[in-house]
């Protein structure tokens, strides 16, 4: 239930914002690098291996990703 | 005729240009180049804790048109102390090296801290990302890693669909991963004392030897507006196995004093090795934001994670990049992450009470807050070069569970942990 919640949330949170699609010509911002959704790779890689060896929560953000005996 | 096919030509680019939107990486690098960012990593909790340094290299190329590889190599060098799982007590303690060949002893009102942890890791990740058709890309992944102990080999795919006019990706990715564990003085029985070093007695040994693990995600990214950006995901992890930490073990407490109990068998110490379940299912829902200011750029993310083991989560992540201009720019960090316990976290088991099913005393396993705070500077320092540094300061307290009895009450039951964190980027093209 609280799962659910949660999701329901997020949609909302989503699509409750008044949408009209971007056109191509209108990506300039977008298509920065600074606004890829993860814009530095290697600070997140590394970041995912600190928090992974030192806290009990991991994904969300992808699937794999190099095994460690650190946890 | 002329300017209607200078007009579809202007279209068509344009609708190329905004083909890699929506992925995780940008490329940047013209079809000759590799784009290299190398990195090195250092990471200390202080004098007497871990501290790891961490060269990174990572290269990119589109090796050919609209398809792409990513390469990662990564070395870890580990060295320093580690909590070994009992608490501090009034009392010196001693204890054996996993090898069971040594000893060492921990002063009184002390964290029992092991210090013979060493390791070195070596690790390759690749990715292979290309076009199926106008609308989906596949991206194939693998990764290698191999250390003193620990091998650990995975494969997988993701698979990402662009919708409404590339302003909506679907996105669904499967991977699979083999782990295989050769602790030092090999898999120690679990609840089995800890026997002293140097005795005729044998440690007993036994147990799987690997685990395996299978990631699940779906995900969707959408474009809310010309200046921001939102993903939502969902991951399933099922990993099953030995998910045990080898050298992880529990203080044996005499139910009156709160002492370690001497109640023992010839060779044994008042320690038993820990035991967790053998399979684990992970979840969590992941959110992330992206919006443009005028110039500067908020990137928010939020996780709620749960699994099986009890344990549930909350992370809220942000940086903003505040631009200094000519390229230059700061971008703080702050994270919060607040943890609840596994159901079988505990600090120690009673001598005389009958042993829980599992237990286990790894404070990471325990409910815990855990707070970062960092600064990034980047400079561009030629064409298409940019330096960068990071200084981050992780915090995590923790707190106590059940009932303290007798010397517990007067001990640091979960001392906190800081951490530096520092970083060194170089970013070129090659």
């Amino acid at each position: 239930m609280k799962t659910l919640t949660i999701v329901s949330l997020l949609i909302v949170l989503i699509t409750s914002c008044s949408y009209q699609p971007v056109k191509p010509w209108e990506k300039d911002i977008l298509a920065k690098p600074t606004m890829a959704l993860t814009p530095d790779k290697v600070d997140s890689f590394l970041d995912e291996h600190i928090y992974f060896s030192k806290e009990a929560s991991t994904g969300g953000q992808g699937v794999g990703g190099g095994g460690c005996g650190c946890n | 005729m002329q300017l209607k096919s200078r007009k579809k030509s202007i279209k068509s680019q344009l609708a190329l240009a905004s083909c890699s939107l929506l992925q995780a990486t940008s490329q940047q690098a013209s079809a000759s180049d590799w784009d290299i960012q190398t990195d090195v990593l250092l990471y200390t909790e202080g004098t007497e804790r871990v501290s790891l340094m961490e060269p990174v290299i990572n290269a990119s190329k589109e090796i050919a048109d609209d398809e792409f590889v990513d390469i990662k190599l990564v070395y870890d060098a580990l060295t320093g102390a580690t909590p070994n799982g009992a608490h501090a007590s009034s009392q010196a303690q001693t204890f054996t090296t996993p090898s069971g060949n040594s000893a060492y002893t921990i002063g009184p009102n002390k964290l029992p801290l092991n210090d013979t942890f060493r390791d070195i890791r070596v690790s390759v990740l690749g990715d292979w990302n290309y076009a199926l058709n106008r609308l989906t890309r596949i991206n194939w992944s693998g990764s290698l890693s191999s250390e003193i102990d620990y091998k650990s080999l995975s494969a997988g795919a993701t698979l990402s669909h662009d919708l409404n006019q590339r302003n909506t990706t679907l996105t669904a990715g499967l991977a699979f991963s083999s782990d295989r564990l050769d602790p030092i003085g090999s898999i120690n029985t679990p609840f089995a004392p800890m026997i002293r070093a140097g005795s005729a007695t044998p440690q007993p040994k036994g147990g799987t030897e690997s685990k395996t693990t299978t990631d699940l995600l779906i995900g969707w990214t959408q474009v809310i507006n010309r200046t921001t950006l939102m993903q939502l995901n969902y991951s399933i992890s099922q990993a099953s196995g030995y998910l045990t930490d080898p050298y992880k073990i529990l203080t044996v407490i005499d139910p009156a004093t709160g002492l370690p109990t001497s109640n023992l068998n010839a060779d044994e110490l008042p320690y038993v090795y820990e035991k967790r379940p053998d399979s684990r299912s992970k979840n969590a829902i992941f959110w992330r934001g992206v919006h443009h200011l005028s110039e500067d750029v908020v990137n928010l993310s939020y996780r709620y994670y749960w699994d099986d083991w009890g344990v549930s989560s909350h992370t809220l992540d942000l940086h903003y990049r505040y631009e200094l201009g000519g390229g230059s720019y700061l971008q703080p960090h702050a994270r919060l992450y607040l943890q609840s316990a596994a159901d079988f976290y505990r600090h120690s088991v009673t001598d005389g009470s009958p042993l829980p099913d599992y237990a286990s005393a790894d404070y990471r396993l325990g409910e815990m807050t855990s707070t970062t705070i960092g600064l990034k500077y980047g400079k561009p320092t030629g064409h298409n070069q940019e330096l960068s540094m990071r200084v981050e300061l992780m915090q995590q307290n923790y707190s106590t569970v059940g009932t303290l009895v007798g010397d517990q009450q007067n001990q640091d039951m979960t001392p906190a942990l800081q951490a530096l964190i520092l970083q060194l980027g170089y970013h070129f093209y090659w």
